[in-house]
């Protein structure tokens, strides 16, 4: 591979490959690739396929739901995850809904729809043939699932109901209350345990994995930790498939769980493997404000309530009046105002920074001025309190627990947070990394959503890849490959753990003066104020700058207690925290050299006129792929082109 | 507000354990029960002390990985809310706190008020699914299923298998935690060939993990964060009773 250097004026260092990335997509009209694709693959005898072991990592819906699938296929499937149950995975907290192009509705859906409100809420950054292969495959999900007993929201006559959400007009979201993510992730879990039962799949909870194996070149396995027992163990696979979920995290404050970390796709990236568009972060819109230093995590109020809700701010900077005291003509709907097509269901990342721009304009509610009003009083006194209670009862309750304030009666507070990652590993049409034999599922790969997910297109992202595809890309991967019994006594293996012991003795060793909560803090704060809503030349550069202070001061002086061979959550947060130091500085390299603003990254020096994104499809329609370029190196651009044959390149407009 | 913590610190499963108290000082109202902890540990750990270990992880309310015992309730004192969501303005200045993990033979301590939980896996592993391989299902509105009949079933299926309902039951039984899953599927159209296998299967699963038997004490209802009613329960026996005229 040529490599030529970034411009000598970049005090930024990197490298750019010369040759473009090769996405793999098959040829023919896009409505035919994914059946071309499914012709075109091999497959494995039946009786063969017990022969092959398929390492999951991550156990949500993308990882639940592959493994449950390739155990039903007849593969050894060992699947690991880090909480005690894997039906505990993150995606269970998903509020909303999951989008399928079912036009039950008769409102005007379609594939080709879902495709294209996909691609333009992405604001074109995505692959075609991949976001149309979602599309496609959304009407199977819901088949699936209503097959296995997820308890869908329903109308009178029996049928399945649906709801609307941002970034589109037709109503083509599936629920279930407020719980859908749960109700699916239990719909995957329980498909998994099936699979436990029949042996076809061995199921590791409680163990984190903490390194990937590469031998002659194909991911052959990993190393994990057991949490309970401190135990490092090697597990040998012929493939092996990271759904590990996003790195929001990495900005300490975010709707992410406490747990959710980028250690496993971090270490495949050192590993070989390419990161695509970490800059790409989704700012969701409603989440409870903070409250305090002490906060751990964020809690969002699901997109879900904004069909109902309308989002407004005093029009006079600084009114500290009580909400329901200031009259209807000194209330400013900004939404409504800016983008009257699309309203209150404009996309997230819109809908976040116009939010920015009116707490930075003073005009915020709340303590510390951060804050808008989400206000179901109109919709109260159209549909009732009881029809609002039906739709979004448990939300009501969950803003009332955390915030003390009831819903019902003063409008609620929201301000927007860290949620979902659209960046991740750089996988092909077949959602294989650049490593042969590692593949990529759900939030952990970049594949779908662009530079912005669109709400309810998660859920169907990781349910796609897990039940649909990676089950016909893994088996043809493995059709190329023999299964040679390879055990964990290879070098590879060995040089592995150790590596993994000496990094545990060093964090145990250190005994300086600070937590490892302090350290992530400090992250977070960096990360949000220089690569958050909105980010500029000199903001990253100083991100750049900040970032290996932190990350030296860490190995210098985190306070790390106990030992290895024990419950040690200490431990646990340490090597994540340290991953994320590394990660966060990727982050905004990526950030500084997408000069363009797109969805949800939105560079200052790119704007229009009005504020809106402004993208510069001449130099930046592309992936950026960055590939580790080794220790105190500078890492590796390749830029995977993103042509368009079926859309056209678009101002994106929601007004 | 400053609080006295009485934990249960254990270092592992063959420690004995014992209760150790601690101080929490300067704790905010709007801090939630967690994140109080997490102050604590702070504490420790600058102070070079074992932080408490404790399980978390969505703190919202639905992952159903947190829980221990406050002054001996399940999840604390406010209803129809997991740990993770109390917040510490229930509480008030000088409140003597006692902190225990889930106690049932079948819930083994790990560590402090970490407890093992993988019996409900095997629960559910026994029969708490509806056998359908990927590819093989019908377009989802073939079969109606009749909204209240939906309700109800998502009213069961919204447990979240944190088990305290186990940890409040004077036998410790998970009869609350298998009689939510056996109704969310026997009650939909989908679930009923395996109708009898399943309440069978999950109910000798539950016996043999050594879950004690219900005998309607109702407390399993009261400190349930997501309030499954106790009628799952009577669902279940008569589920069960038809299985077993059935053959």
């Amino acid at each position: 591979m040529a490599i030529t250097a970034a411009p000598a004026s970049a005090p930024i260092a990197y490298r750019v490959a010369d040759e473009p990335l090769d996405g793999n997509v098959p040829d023919g009209p896009l409505e035919q690739k994914w059946e071309r694709r499914r012709f075109e693959m091999k497959l494995v005898n039946p009786a063969n396929r017990r022969r092959y072991t398929v390492i999951v990592v991550g156990s949500g819906l993308a990882g639940a739901s592959a493994a449950a699938s390739l155990g039903e296929l007849g593969y050894n499937v060992k699947c690991f995850c880090y909480q005690d149950s894997p039906r505990r995975a993150h995606s269970i907290a998903a509020q909303g809904g999951i989008n399928a192009a079912k036009n039950y509705r008769n409102d005007g859906d379609s594939v080709f729809r879902l495709f294209y409100d996909t691609i333009k809420g992405g604001d074109f950054r995505s692959r075609e043939a991949n976001v149309y292969r979602l599309a496609e495959l959304s009407v199977n999900i819901i088949d699936q699932c209503v097959a296995q007993g997820v308890p869908f929201a329903r109308e009178y006559g029996g049928l399945l109901d649906t709801r609307s959400f941002g970034g589109a007009q037709v109503s083509r979201t599936f629920y279930a209350r407020g719980q859908t993510g749960q109700q699916l992730e239990l719909g995957a879990y329980q498909a998994l345990c099936r699979q436990i039962a029949a042996g076809t799949v061995t199921m590791y909870s409680r163990h984190e994995m903490l390194e990937l194996v590469v031998v002659d070149g194909r991911a052959r396995g990993i190393v994990t930790r057991d949490m309970v027992t401190g135990e490092i163990e090697s597990h040998v696979a012929d493939a092996v498939l990271l759904c590990t979920g996003g790195y929001g995290n990495v900005f300490y404050l975010s709707t992410n769980a406490r747990g959710c970390n980028a250690t496993a796709i971090w270490r495949a990236y050192k590993k070989g493997a390419a990161f695509a568009n970490p800059c790409f972060t989704q700012i969701h819109p409603t989440c409870i404000p903070v409250s305090g230093d002490y906060q751990s995590k964020l809690t969002l109020m699901s997109e879900s309530l904004r069909n109902d809700g309308r989002v407004w701010v005093p029009k006079r900077p600084g009114d500290t009046r009580p909400p329901n005291e200031i009259p209807e003509d000194e209330r400013d709907y900004y939404l409504e105002r800016k983008y009257p097509s699309f309203g209150n269901l404009a996309p997230r990342d819109i809908a976040s920074r116009a939010a920015k721009e009116v707490c930075d304009e003073g005009r915020g509610v709340g303590p510390g001025g951060r804050g808008v009003y989400l206000d179901f009083s109109e919709a109260i006194q159209r549909l009732g309190v009881e029809r609002i209670r039906e739709r979004y009862g448990n939300l009501f309750e969950m803003y009332e627990r955390i915030t003390g304030e009831d819903p019902y009666k003063v409008p609620m507070r929201i301000y927007p947070a860290v949620h979902y990652t659209m960046g991740g590993l750089w996988v092909d049409y077949n959602l294989m990394s650049t490593i042969p034999g590692l593949f990529v599922g759900g939030e952990a790969n970049f594949s779908d959503h662009g530079a912005n997910r669109l709400g309810a297109s998660a859920l169907m992202q990781g349910l796609a890849d897990g039940y649909f595809i990676l089950p016909a890309t893994i088996p043809n991967f493995l059709a190329s490959v023999k299964p040679d019994g390879m055990k964990p006594d290879r070098p590879e293996f060995r040089e592995a753990e150790a590596e993994v012991r000496q990094r545990i003795k060093t964090l145990l060793s250190i005994n300086g003066s600070k937590s490892v909560d302090f350290f992530h803090r400090e992250l977070g704060h960096v990360m949000w104020n220089n690569c958050g809503m909105a980010r500029s030349d000199a903001s990253l550069r100083e991100a750049l700058a900040r970032i290996p202070e932190i990350r030296e001061e860490f190995w210098r002086d985190v306070r790390v207690l106990g030992e290895n061979e024990e419950l040690n959550q200490s431990l646990e947060r340490a090597g994540r925290v340290a991953d994320f130091l590394e990660l966060a500085e990727l982050i905004c390299l990526d950030a500084w050299h997408r000069t363009e603003s797109c969805g949800s990254h939105f560079r200052v020096e790119s704007q229009t006129e009005d504020g809106e994104a402004l993208r510069d499809d001449e130099h930046f329609a592309y992936v950026a792929a960055w590939q580790y370029g080794g220790k105190d190196c500078p890492p590796i651009l390749h830029k995977e082109p993103l042509h368009f044959e079926y859309v056209h390149l678009t101002v994106r407009s929601y007004k | 507000m400053n609080l006295i913590l009485k934990v249960w610190r254990q270092k592992n499963a063959a420690d004995p354990g014992r209760f150790v108290t601690y101080q929490a000082r300067d704790i905010n109202e709007h801090m939630s029960f967690l994140e109080m902890l997490d102050v604590v540990n702070e504490d420790l750990i600058a102070r070079g002390e074992d932080p408490i270990a404790f399980d978390s992880d969505c703190r919202e309310g639905i992952c159903g990985t947190c829980g221990f015992m406050i002054n001996g309730i399940a999840h604390g004192p406010q209803r129809a809310t997991t740990v993770c969501q109390l917040h510490m303005r229930h509480f008030k200045d000088g409140d003597e706190l006692v902190l225990e993990p889930w106690r049932a033979a079948a819930f083994p301590v790990i560590k402090d008020l970490v407890v093992d939980r993988s019996a409900f896996d095997r629960i559910i592993q026994a029969g708490g699914y509806i056998s359908v391989n990927t590819g093989s299902a019908p377009e989802a509105n073939t079969i109606p299923v009749p909204k209240e009949h939906a309700e109800r079933a998502l009213d069961a299926a919204a447990c979240i298998g944190c088990g305290a309902c186990v940890a409040a039951c004077p036998n410790a039984s998970a009869m609350l935690f298998t009689a939510a899953k056996v109704a969310h599927l026997n009650l939909l159209p989908q679930g009923q060939p395996e109708r009898f296998r399943r309440v069978r299967n999950m109910v000798a699963q539950h016996d043999a993990e050594g879950f004690g038997h219900c005998t309607n004490h109702g407390e399993c209802e009261a400190v349930c964060p997501k309030q499954i009613s106790l009628n799952f329960i009577a669902l279940l026996n008569r589920e069960l009773l038809r299985s077993a005229l059935r053959g």
